[in-house]
């Protein structure tokens, strides 16, 4: 089909309608049915009837409330032919249908008044923990992105029929563990709210890892979860994390850009083009991280890593950087999170800030603890401190370790790049 | 994708309505909640600023107003999935207008801003 064709375009615009209402129509039909599943073949249901009756007969002038018209009289209709199976089954004709009629009116009600709160409540059932990560992911993009099946698989490379069935399990999971369209009570809401989060950032990382000439759909899965948890810190704006996280996604995409080169080769942070950074990501994100700690949240994990690219971010050359301030937050993220990972980066940050024996000596007690033996990254900061002090021939040895230890060529390359220059 | 809406219409004679400037800003606040709306100003009429015009080898600095039928209203920035979302939110915010501010003529022009993905070097 040609793209000007009346229909498709047509088909388009129910799409970009169905992106905007979608979260809000499910999450409104959700508190009045009380299953997700069924509220969100319900919404379906309307979108199906849009992509029919739009090409005929136009798109509606407000295609918003229309959408949300048809799938609560199809709720009605669902309501009203359970009614009718349960007059059939009880016979207490009169009490099921002032029953009937209350909930047609409760419908009504509540999808005309939509509360934000639903929308919360869908953010928390999508990311329930009765349910495995992969289908939470699913979930949360269906739901709360609007993304259909086929987006979904494409963007994290499987079978649309795997992310059918997780979707199909998932609402089954939900509906038979009587999962109730509730927000998590306040004990439990810094553990449901950490699990969201999480989702949140294994969506944005699926984007972030994408490499050069892959589908499109995938790079941008940063804008999703970009978006997710821009609507998150509108749902809950006095949760710093949230904010922490946000600032950390908005620094982090700033620089899609400037992180792959011409020939798609990833370019790393201290050798990128930072006139590519993306201004108006870098202000948002920092924005969101004074938030973040105005609210109390200076110490988030998704703060102190926001806290961290917000150093880079600030300094407009690499020699510009504020080391040893990035040295001491991956001290502080060290404490809060422990981990090898953390602790290696804070030998980069300290070998910038103190030189590169100080680096060395936190390397080498890592070397020494042995778990990350595995880690091409531990050789290859190894290898660059060892350089910095002279040490050629050992330092050739740590970049040839760490071109052994990579699965990934590029990175490989460059390891390699590394031993032979020395 | 991130789309720039920019307003142009005549100036008009009187302020608009207090309803409509309500409702812009409700759907901006709901806009900006769910994600989509980056940024967003009103701009002034052109007699506050001015133009710098390159010609002919030469820089000529003009200050306004612009003697042109159309003066530019207000912008907005748009992060959406695809160009007819960016057209949806700019129907939205036409739509107030004719709503709530009878006999008002504009155009909102959606613009693609350059992103990554049209940079996105080709699949391998």
């Amino acid at each position: 089909m040609p793209a000007t064709d009346p229909r498709l375009a047509t088909h388009r615009t129910v799409e970009a309608v169905w992106r905007i209402e979608a979260a809000r129509l499910i999450a409104g039909l959700a508190r009045v049915v009380g299953d997700v599943g069924l509220a969100e073949e319900l919404a379906q249901d309307a979108l199906v009837i849009a992509l029919e009756q739009w090409p005929e007969r136009g798109i509606p002038d407000d295609p918003g409330p229309w959408l949300m018209a048809t799938a609560k009289h199809r709720g009605i209709d669902q309501i009203r032919r359970r009614t009718r199976y349960h007059d059939k089954l009880v016979l207490i004709g009169r009490e099921q249908e002032i029953r009937q009629e209350s909930a047609e009116a409760e419908l009504d009600a509540a999808l005309d008044a939509y509360v934000e709160d639903d929308l919360l409540r869908l953010v928390f059932i999508a990311c329930h923990p009765v349910l495995p990560m992969p289908s939470r992911v699913a979930l949360t993009l269906r739901l709360l992105g609007g993304l259909t099946t086929d987006e979904i698989a494409r963007a994290f490379l499987v079978p649309e029929s795997t992310v059918a069935q997780r979707i199909v399990r998932a609402k089954r999971t939900l509906t038979d563990r009587r999962v109730a369209f509730e927000l998590p009570p306040p004990g439990e809401l810094p553990s449901r709210l950490t699990a969201v989060l999480e989702v949140v950032y294994l969506v944005f990382n699926e984007g972030y890892s994408a490499t050069a000439g892959e589908d499109w759909m995938r790079p941008s899965l940063c804008e999703e979860a970009l978006r997710l948890g821009r609507i998150l810190a509108g749902l809950m704006p006095r949760e710093p994390e949230i904010h922490g996280l946000v600032a950390l996604m908005e620094i982090q995409a700033s620089r899609i850009r400037a992180r792959t080169g011409r020939d798609g080769e990833p370019v790393l942070l201290m050798d990128q083009d930072r006139r590519l950074w993306d201004r108006l990501l870098v202000r948002r994100g920092l924005e969101s991280l004074a938030r973040a700690e105005e609210f109390g949240g200076f110490f988030g994990p998704y703060a102190l890593q926001a806290a961290i690219a917000a150093c880079h971010a600030r300094a407009s050359a690499p020699q510009d950087t504020d080391w040893p301030r990035v040295a001491a937050l991956y001290q502080v993220l060290g404490h809060v999170t422990p981990s090898p990972v953390v602790e290696l980066n804070r030998a980069v940050a300290v070998g910038m800030a103190e030189g590169p024996a100080a680096g060395l000596r936190i390397v080498d007690d890592l070397v020494a603890a042995g778990t990350l033996s595995t880690y091409p990254q531990l050789p290859a900061v190894r290898g660059d401190l060892l350089a910095r002090l002279g040490r050629a021939g050992e330092a050739r040895a740590e970049f040839a370790r760490a071109a052994q230890l990579t699965r990934n060529d590029r990175e490989r390359g460059i390891f390699l790049a590394r031993e032979a220059e020395l | 994708m991130r789309y720039l809406v920019l307003l142009k219409g005549a100036q008009p004679d009187t302020p608009p309505p207090a309803a409509l400037m309500a409702a812009i800003a409700r759907l901006g606040e709901e806009a900006t909640k769910a994600g989509a709306l980056l940024d967003q100003g009103g701009l002034a009429p052109s007699a506050a600023g001015a133009k710098v015009v390159l010609a002919k080898g030469e820089l000529d600095v003009t200050d306004g107003p612009v003697a042109e039928a159309k003066e530019m209203i207000s912008y907005a920035l748009w992060q959406v999935r695809t160009k007819e979302e960016a057209v949806e939110w700019a129907s939205r915010f036409m739509k107030l207008h004719r709503d709530l501010w009878p006999g008002y003529e504009g155009e909102a022009e959606v613009l693609k801003v350059f992103g990554p993905e049209d940079f996105a070097p080709p699949a391998a």
